[in-house]
């Protein structure tokens, strides 16, 4: 980091974008420009504390009078249940699953990321904070990453004393890892189950505040619409997923904690019941969806193996660090045993192409390698429709190198996973890995406080848009869901109920009435259409077109057909419906075709998103914006904005507000990898 | 601020990990009579006269501080005790473990328990018959096979020396045998001293021991004496 | 290959259900034992008999979720949950036989779909460090030793499936209890709470339904994260502990 990098914070680095370009023309509605309200100035180190004193406190005795909904329990869910529940106020937590401990945060496994600086190598709160936005190619806004990396210190000592078993070096003191392609080994970690372990910690802390009384939990409960009265958000519909039973449940403020989208695609490594359900109704009810396209695609997934694939597995990103990765040089090689293909008719093409970083490049890059080098149709293994979709990784030299026991040692656990699912030995066939669907970092616009533009609707974690620009650093997704549960939302939230307890509404309220009969309303629909196809087919369908339009590469010609096949979708999906059963008991074809629906809708958003924004930056990669050498290229004359997205109604275009990024104490740099 | 909660405590005693604890320690008094009682069959190979005077002598033991059968009384009544302690324990977990699950599975299948470990009731209750069998037979002499003279010596050899009691008591050291292969390691663990691998292991090998040695002990007396060795 | 399945088929909790049969073919190697569930789902949807429920989410063997007894074992016949068990661990041809989870402390809500919220209870009774927000020490102030802070962490890993229970023929809970009751105990932070904990969850245990512990062993068998009987040993120790100092 050359001291050039360095600013204090006083003055703009950068202008205001103009965009000139205008692809997406036609398909949405230029809207006024956003500026985030409660914005804080001054010397970015001095930013949060400065608010945290400023934000108004809640007198005690009045918390208990004051009720706050999350839906969600994640860990930025279940961290923000347990810490306002500890405060005193009234909380009603909501999650689909049977228990909140089940949330998809439970899944994550690399580790989290803090900047302690145990192993003195020069990391720092400034270092996390430049990293994450240079990591998210200078889309995110400063003052909240720099608060991010700020509380991510004391994010370790709250889960430590919580009894988080960390990993721990001989001495008993914590053990760090590097991650994610940093020079600084920052990130905390569980073994490879690092999400497990901060979740069981949040959720152990909240199950302390419902023995408390302060947290009611209302478990396999899905949020189906959004109440808001005269603009401010009151409230939430849920259906009770064992008895099938409408209900509302109103509030001072309702959090929206509900986890991200990427099930847009069908094939993830999100759990199956990730949906956009609670923030896409939100959206619909007023709230700004922003950034909808940044989506990140994790390069080292277990491939497809057919039609009837589910869901993707992860597996770890460190097998980068030993293994090889390459494809055969001709395609009719493709169907042999990859032993019996000799060294000079294989073609390492990440060490061919990127011989300083080789097997090692970022994760995005990765990916579209892969891809390029599968639609030349080079990939391995099965046939999945007509195409191969896997590349090898290749451990035959680390073993050699290494021994098979330190090979062993290291990755026994991932072999074992792998051969679980495939059924072939990592020790002795290669390897075959694809990109697929991981994280998104588009969501809920919110402001500096974490509020949505609609007042009372608070969005934390992976639902919001806020920390990672368009693109997020390993380890960082789950720093950013403790970060808001534990240490942001607590302080900036309060600040919005010091104005309560607000007028209490009734059950008869006509914003009320309404909210509950649309969801009654659709409810039925679902159930009368039948049609012939499973919501799932409709939810494939939907993957299909988002993965080869709306995935590693985009390109206006694409996204156009895209948006085109996904009307026909939506027309078809309600016409030609077929959900079985009853809505009053549990059903799970009912809540599937929720779900469903408005993931068609938000894959239309996410493709005009995409069409609008002609550069690439971070995990959003559009074929006319390239160097030569095919490397991503931003444009931040035209693009260094926060794309928020405003419904337009049922058959109207999107309305677009663009948030100005400005930055003031980093410079926008273009990345390489060369 | 913040809301501070107390864990409320409950009655532990009353847990089914307390029963279990009972169970346990009336299983390790049980198991140390059956040894110190071998012991003194075993003196049956010494012929009459030593069964007979050790018989007497165990009557005798502590006078004059103790009366006549002072110490045989005070085993007696911990044995009744540690009997009532166990039987209870046994059946109040098996009543409540009747309740955790009463739709059974159509299809099960057991992969890790040990013909012991799923005989503990019903070889209890077998041990139990046995129990009340055996004291009617050598302490109260209600049930008197073969002979019922005044010597014990005489009585055993000569109710052994029919096939039946034999039997009888073959079978029931079968129970023991079984009962102790599990109760052994189980009684470890609801003591809490089988925290590691080894220790699980050591348990375990000390349960089929004490299995072999007691149940194997005892049974060498209606063998030897149907076989004619002791007579 | 072709399966011959025979599913519980429960409308609700009050309705008696049954075992059902069907036949199912194109089943491939390849898929895992909820995809082939899933592919059953699509044919009876066309077919017009409602979908079998059952519960799943992160089909990665770590949520906890999927509960299914197979052909009498918990998650089937290999060590790991239902979601990772692949059908090439079955034959063509076989009939596999599908129930819920049986405890009366999981009653059954529909279908394969049983309510575990036993669990939560248990939790709530006293399963956590309690520490306020903001009120932590640093982290590295309290040293934890490697060997304590491996054990916790490997007992740690838990998911909270109930295939303990599920397999236990006592339907006791005590696997998952010990776990989190070993967890908690072998670090520094959870000592100030440790006896009043043990002796609160405990009693939550009981309370919920679930059976006594027998030491059969085929709760640890059936466990998907291989959580040694150990645990049990720690908590019948704990315990004890804590009848000593008064609870
Ligand atoms: C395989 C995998 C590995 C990962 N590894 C890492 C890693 O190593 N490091 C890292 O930093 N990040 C990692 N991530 C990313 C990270 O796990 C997630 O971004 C993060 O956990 C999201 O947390 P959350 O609290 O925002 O939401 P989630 O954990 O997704 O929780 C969402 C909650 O919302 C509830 N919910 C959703 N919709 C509704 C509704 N309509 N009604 C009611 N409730 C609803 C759900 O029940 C759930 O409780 C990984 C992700 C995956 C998929
Ligand atoms: C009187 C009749 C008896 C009955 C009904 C009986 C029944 C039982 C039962 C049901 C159990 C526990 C079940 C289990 O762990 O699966 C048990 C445990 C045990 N029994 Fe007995 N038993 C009897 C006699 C004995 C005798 C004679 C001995 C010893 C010689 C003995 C020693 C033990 C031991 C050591 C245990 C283990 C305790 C534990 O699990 O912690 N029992 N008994
Ligand atoms: C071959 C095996 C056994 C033989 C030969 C045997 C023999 C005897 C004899 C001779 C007596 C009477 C002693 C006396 O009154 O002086 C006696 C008493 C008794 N035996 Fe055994 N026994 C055997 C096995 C067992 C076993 C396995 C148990 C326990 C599980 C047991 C428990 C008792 C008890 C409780 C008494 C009564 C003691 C008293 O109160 O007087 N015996 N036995
Ligand atoms: S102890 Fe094992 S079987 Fe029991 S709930 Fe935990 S993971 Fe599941
Ligand atoms: S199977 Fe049951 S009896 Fe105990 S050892 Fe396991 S809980
Ligand atoms: S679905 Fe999560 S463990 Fe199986």
């Amino acid at each position: 980091m050359a001291g050039s990098t360095l600013h204090d914070g006083s003055s703009p680095l950068n202008q205001a974008a103009k965009q000139t370009s205008d692809d997406a023309h036609g398909y949405y509605v230029a809207g006024e420009p956003l500026v985030d309200p409660v914005t804080p100035t001054g010397p970015i180190a001095d930013r949060w504390t400065t608010r945290r004193f400023e934000n108004r406190l809640v007198n005690p005795a009045n918390r208990r009078k004051l009720d706050v909904i999350i839906v969600g329990t994640g860990l930025a869910g279940g961290a923000a249940a347990a810490t306002l529940g500890e405060a005193g106020y009234n909380v009603k937590s909501f999650c689909y699953q049977d228990s909140p401990r089940r949330a998809h945060s439970i899944a994550a496994q690399g580790g989290i990321n803090a900047a302690k600086n145990y192993k003195e190598d020069g990391d720092s709160v400034f270092r996390l904070f430049y990293d994450t936005v240079k990591g998210g190619d200078y889309r995110s806004r400063e003052s909240n990453v720099y608060r991010l990396a700020e509380v991510s210190t004391n994010i370790i000592d709250q889960c430590v004393a919580q009894g988080v078993p960390f990993a721990r070096e001989y001495g008993g003191l914590l053990d760090n890892r590097s991650f994610g392609g940093v020079q600084v080994s920052r990130t905390f970690y569980a073994r490879g189950q690092t999400g497990q372990q901060l979740l069981l910690g949040a959720y152990q802390a909240m199950e302390r505040q419902v023995a408390a009384g302060t947290v009611t939990q209302y478990t396999r409960h899905e949020m189906l619409e959004l109440i808001v009265k005269d603009g401010v958000a009151r409230g939430i519909v849920a259906r009770d997923l064992v008895s099938g039973e409408i209900e509302t449940h109103l509030a001072d403020a309702v959090v929206l904690a509900s986890g991200g989208y990427g099930n847009v695609f069908f094939l993830s490594t999100n759990a199956m019941g990730c949906n956009v359900t609670a923030t896409w109704r939100a959206h619909r009810k007023g709230a700004y969806m922003a950034n909808p396209c940044y989506t990140q695609i994790h390069p080292t997934c277990i491939p497809v193996s057919g039609e009837h694939q589910s869901k993707l597995t992860l597996m770890s990103e460190s097998l980068r660090n030993d293994g090889r990765i390459w494809v055969p040089k001709k395609v009719e090689d493709c169907d042999k045993d990859p032993r019996d293909i000799p060294e000079e008719d294989r073609d390492y093409y990440l060490e061919r192409i990127y011989p300083a970083f080789g097997n090692l490049v970022p994760r995005d890059i990765a990916s579209r390698q892969a891809k390029n080098v599968c639609d030349e149709g080079r990939g391995v293994g099965p046939l999945v429709g007509d195409f191969r979709r896997g590349v090898y990784l290749d451990f035959t030299d680390a073993i050699e190198r290494m021994g098979a026991d330190v090979v062993k040692e290291k990755y026994d656990n991932l072999f074992d996973m792998y051969e679980r699912i495939t059924g072939e030995n990592p020790y002795e066939v290669p390897m075959r890995i694809y990109p697929a669907v991981h994280y998104v970092m588009g969501g809920l616009w919110v402001d500096y406080h974490l509020q949505s533009n609609i007042p009372g609707l608070f969005v934390t974690g992976e639902a919001n848009f806020s920390d990672h620009g368009a693109n997020r650093l390993g380890a960082s997704a789950l720093m950013q869901g403790l970060a808001d549960g534990y240490f942001v939302l607590p302080n900036t939230i309060r600040d919005y109920l010091a104005d309560g307890p607000f007028e209490k509404i009734t059950e008869d309220d006509e914003a009320v009435v309404e909210a509950r009969r649309s969801v009654e309303k659709r409810v039925e629909t679902f159930l009368s259409i039948n049609g012939s196809r499973s919501a799932d087919s409709y939810h494939r369908e939907l993957g299909h077109i988002m993965w080869e339009y709306c995935g590693m590469e985009r390109s206006e010609e694409g996204l156009r057909k895209a948006i085109d096949m996904i009307r026909e979708l939506k027309k078809d999906f309600w016409t030609d419906l077929k959900v079985l059963g009853t809505a009053d008991s549990l059903n799970q074809s009912l809540e599937k075709a929720g779900r469903v629906a408005d993931f068609i809708e938000l894959g239309e958003l996410m493709c005009i998103d995409a069409l609008n924004r002609r550069e690439s930056c971070g995990g959003h990669f559009r074929a006319e914006s390239q160097t030569e050498e095919g490397e991503a290229l931003r444009h931040d004359e035209e693009f260094a904005y926060v794309a928020a997205w405003e419904f337009g109604g049922e058959d109207g275009s999107p309305v677009l507000h663009k948030e100005d990024l400005i930055y003031t104490a980093i410079e926008m740099k273009q990345r390489s990898y060369k | 601020m913040a809301t501070v909660t107390a864990v409320k405590n409950k009655r532990s005693s009353r847990s089914t990990i307390a029963l279990k604890l009972l169970m346990a320690l009336s299983g390790l008094i049980f198991i140390g009579y059956v040894l110190a009682h071998m012991y003194g069959n075993l003196k049956a190979f010494s012929g009459q006269e030593a069964f007979d005077s050790y018989a007497e002598h165990l009557r005798t033991i502590g006078e004059p501080l103790l009366p006549y059968s002072g110490l045989l009384w005070i085993i007696r009544i911990v044995l009744l005790v540690a009997l009532a302690v166990h039987v209870y324990a046994a059946y109040t977990l098996w009543a409540r473990a009747g309740k955790a699950r009463t739709t059974k599975y159509a299809v099960t299948k057991r992969v890790n328990s040990t013909w012991s470990s799923k005989t503990m009731r019903w070889g209890g209750t077998a041990l139990l018959l046995f129990i009340v069998f055996h004291i009617l037979h050598f302490t109260l002499r209600v049930v008197t096979p073969g002979s019922n003279s005044d010597s014990p010596y005489e009585r055993l050899v000569g109710s052994f020396e029919i096939w039946w009691v034999s039997a009888i008591y073959l079978v029931a050291m079968a129970a023991l045998a079984m009962h102790l292969r599990h109760g052994t390691w189980s009684a470890a663990q609801t003591l809490g001293l089988t925290n590691t691998a080894s220790a699980r292991r050591n348990a375990n090998l000390l349960g089929y021991l004490l299995a072999v040695v007691i149940a194997g002990g005892y049974s060498l007396i209606p063998v030897f004496v149907l076989a004619g060795v002791i007579s | 290959m072709n399966l011959t399945l025979k599913i519980w088929r429960q409308q609700n909790p009050a309705d008696k259900g049954g075992l059902k049969t069907y036949e199912l073919g194109g089943v491939s190697e390849d898929m895992s034992f909820l995809e082939m569930l899933d592919v059953l789902n699509e044919q009876l949807n066309e077919t017009g008999e409602e979908p079998v429920a059952f519960d799943h989410d992160c089909r990665e063997g770590i949520c906890g979720s999927c509960a299914l007894m197979i052909d009498g074992q918990a998650h089937g016949p290999e060590v790991t949950t239902t979601c990772q068990l692949h059908m090439r661990s079955f034959k063509d041809g076989q009939t596999i036989t599908i129930e819920p989870w049986r405890a009366d402390a999981f009653p059954v809500i529909k279908d394969l779909v049983t309510d575990r919220s036993a669990f939560d209870r248990i939790i709530q009774a006293g399963g956590y460090i309690s520490a306020n927000t903001g009120s932590a020490p640093e982290a590295n102030s309290v040293p934890a030793p490697r060997d304590k802070a491996t054990r916790a962490f490997n007992v740690a890993t838990c998911i909270g499936c109930g295939a303990c229970v599920a397999a236990c023929p006592n339907g006791s809970a005590s696997l998952f209890l010990g776990a989190k009751i070993t967890h908690l105990g072998e670090l520094p932070q959870g000592q100030p709470e440790r006896d009043g904990r043990v002796a609160s969850m405990v009693a939550q245990h009981d309370a919920e339904g679930f059976g006594g512990c027998t030491n059969i062993g085929e709760c640890t068998a059936a466990c998907p994260k291989e959580i040694p009987l150990d645990v049990i040993s720690q908590l019948n120790k704990d315990l004890r502990t804590a009848i000593r100092h008064g609870h």
